[in-house]
């Protein structure tokens, strides 16, 4: 068995005018955790569909445990398990019935079928809830449950997408857990996300995707280690009317200064990258005094991915997120 | 072939488990054969009877298990296309499984439903004190017979789920289904008495084979020509629709 798990080579694909992948390659190591990194209409969602057997790109190859997805797609079924990003459960079945009627989809034996299922069970930690009713689960048990069900047959490769859009902060966390429980089963997981906490805490290595292209690939820390200097973050504590105004006046006096490399607003905030925050602290403070803007806070750290994927793309993260979404 | 009866049944015991927990769905889909039956049935009971000569209810009694058939079958996509609209019908796409079991699972689901609908529809005929002329083989004649319409039109259903764009057009395709399918029939009035534009759509219309057939065995007894001409239309009417669903759902599934 090859050690790449999930080989794509230049995956286009377009729906009508739009290019939705544009030449996307990736590889996945086994029993490693993978995450597509991008905002909403990136092509993530395309790039699943694809994994998944679910649409055929364009031009391009796709390889699942060393099956070719697009050319024996009943065999690419076997190999993988999709958890989409939306819920799947059905609320009139009992947890148990759920797990029974995945199980028979995946063609597991009757001798099989209730030994895996405590198993999966245990795993997401849904003991004691088999024979309620979905309907009657909450948000994140319900996802718990959607996620066991791609787990039954135990699949080399997990596809999950947007594995923890709109849990609460514990459900996030439990779910987080058993991704990397499968990671120490040798699970290859396949993640996509938007969100940056979710790529650094889960993933391996990190492609980072924007309109279709791969912008960058590698791990979250040697990613974020390319890119030099620090970012401070700035708020003001003027009144709403006149924080907008402030803050504009205050970002084109600093994208003066020699120190300052860049800047970005987001909301409230204003983002200042920097060299060294050593020498750069004393010069922002000087400038706002003599601006007369009085400071809510200011703070200081290391470049994190979304620096890293300003400084891939030529744009922030959030303001594309916000349009698309 | 063992796999696809583990995947197939799934299917089916996944739409019983629905049957079951939400039989309200089948009242909703008996509530316009229910009034007709008592209702119509009661108003022109006296008016039938110098026309008809007999029992006006009993009369209804076939009209009334054809419309809760087609009723049944005709809204029996519907599951399938809130599947196609919540991303569960994706799911099940990226499993290891024949297409075909999605849509044959629905189809024997619905129609085991549509059988359950008849019998409580003749269960109510027999304390309106409407007794089946041909018996117990009668009423397993009539069952059948009900099947035959429900496989055609439950296939409609199926390509309508996948065809149509959201459940709101599908819910308006069904309101304006019923009525016509049984006025333009020998439902309620036999043929004769319509007027002729309404006849010639009679003609074509599967019902009007059905009903007729089932009326010969509630009111009168076998009738071998009208049950031969009965299963040649339905059987022509199933087969052209099995082989247009066919052609379309292996498009709109691939």
């Amino acid at each position: 068995m090859p050690d790449t798990v999930i080989r794509a080579e230049k995956l286009r694909k377009k729906y009508g005018q739009i290019v939705a992948l544009d030449g996307i390659s990736l590889e996945v190591e086994r029993g490693t955790i993978f995450g597509l990194l991008g905002p909403n209409g990136a092509g993530k969602t395309t790039a699943v569909k694809i994994l998944t057997t679910l649409v055929r790109p364009d031009e391009g190859k796709v390889e699942v445990a060393g099956t070719d997805v697009v050319g024996d797609p009943v065999r690419a079924r076997r190999l993988i398990g999709y958890v989409p990003q939306e819920l799947t459960v059905d609320p009139y079945l009992t947890v148990r019935e759920h797990l029974r009627y995945y199980a028979d989809l995946y063609h597991l034996s009757p001798a099989l079928k209730d030994s895996t299922i405590r198993e999966v069970v245990a795993l997401v930690a849904l003991a004691g809830y088999e024979d309620r009713r979905v309907r009657h689960l909450s948000g994140g048990t319900k996802k718990k449950l959607d996620l066991a069900c791609g787990l039954l047959h135990r699949p080399p490769v997990i596809i999950l997408d947007e594995p923890s859009l709109g849990l609460d902060v514990q459900v996030r966390r439990d779910v987080w857990s058993y991704i990397l429980r499968l990671k120490e089963q040798r699970t290859t997981v396949f993640l996509c996300t938007n969100y940056m906490d979710e790529a650094e805490r889960l993933c391996d290595v990190v492609s980072i995707i924007d309109h279709g292209r791969i912008a960058a690939t590698g791990a979250p820390a040697a990613l974020r280690s390319q890119l030099k200097g620090d970012v401070i973050s700035l708020r003001i504590a003027s009144p709403e009317d006149a924080q907008g105004e402030n803050l504009k006046t205050l970002e084109k006096s600093l994208s003066g200064l020699a120190i300052v490399q860049g800047t970005a607003r987001d909301g409230t905030e204003l983002k200042i990258y920097v060299d060294s925050n050593e020498i750069a602290l004393p010069q922002i403070l000087q400038s706002t005094a003599s601006l007369s803007i009085p400071i809510r806070s200011i703070t200081y750290s290391r470049p994190g991915l979304d620096e890293v994927f300003l400084h891939y793309t030529g744009h922030p993260f959030a303001e594309e997120g916000q349009k698309d979404g | 072939m063992a796999e696809f009866v583990q995947e197939t049944r799934a299917q089916l015991v996944r739409w019983l488990l629905h049957l079951k927990r939400e039989p309200f769905n089948m009242a909703f889909n008996l509530l316009n054969p229910v009034i007709l039956l008592i209702f119509m049935g009661g108003a022109f009971q006296g008016l039938a009877q110098d026309s008809l000569g007999g029992d006006y209810r009993a009369y209804l009694l076939p009209g009334v298990l054809a419309l809760t058939v087609f009723g049944n079958s005709m809204a029996g996509g519907i599951p399938l296309l809130f599947d196609r609209e919540n991303g569960v019908l994706l799911r099940l796409m990226s499993a290891p499984i024949s297409r075909a079991s999605i849509l044959v699972g629905r189809f024997l689901a619905v129609n085991i439903n549509t059988m359950l609908q008849c019998l409580i529809i003749l269960g109510l005929g027999l304390l309106f004190g409407i007794r089946v002329a041909t018996g117990l083989g009668g009423v397993l004649a009539l069952l059948l017979i009900g099947l035959l319409l429900g496989f055609g039109v439950t296939v409609i259903s199926l390509i309508l789920a996948f065809v149509l764009e959201n459940h709101g057009d599908f819910f308006a395709v069904l309101g304006i289904s019923a009525l016509p399918a049984s006025f333009l029939s020998s439902a309620f009035v036999p043929l004769d008495s319509l007027p002729m534009w309404m006849r010639v759509i009679a003609w074509v219309n599967p019902m009007t084979y059905t009903i007729d057939a089932m009326r010969s065995l509630v009111l009168s007894g076998w009738n071998g020509p009208l049950l031969m001409q009965m299963a040649i239309a339905l059987l022509v009417f199933d087969a052209a629709m099995f082989w247009f669903g066919g052609r379309v759902l292996r498009r709109h599934l691939a």
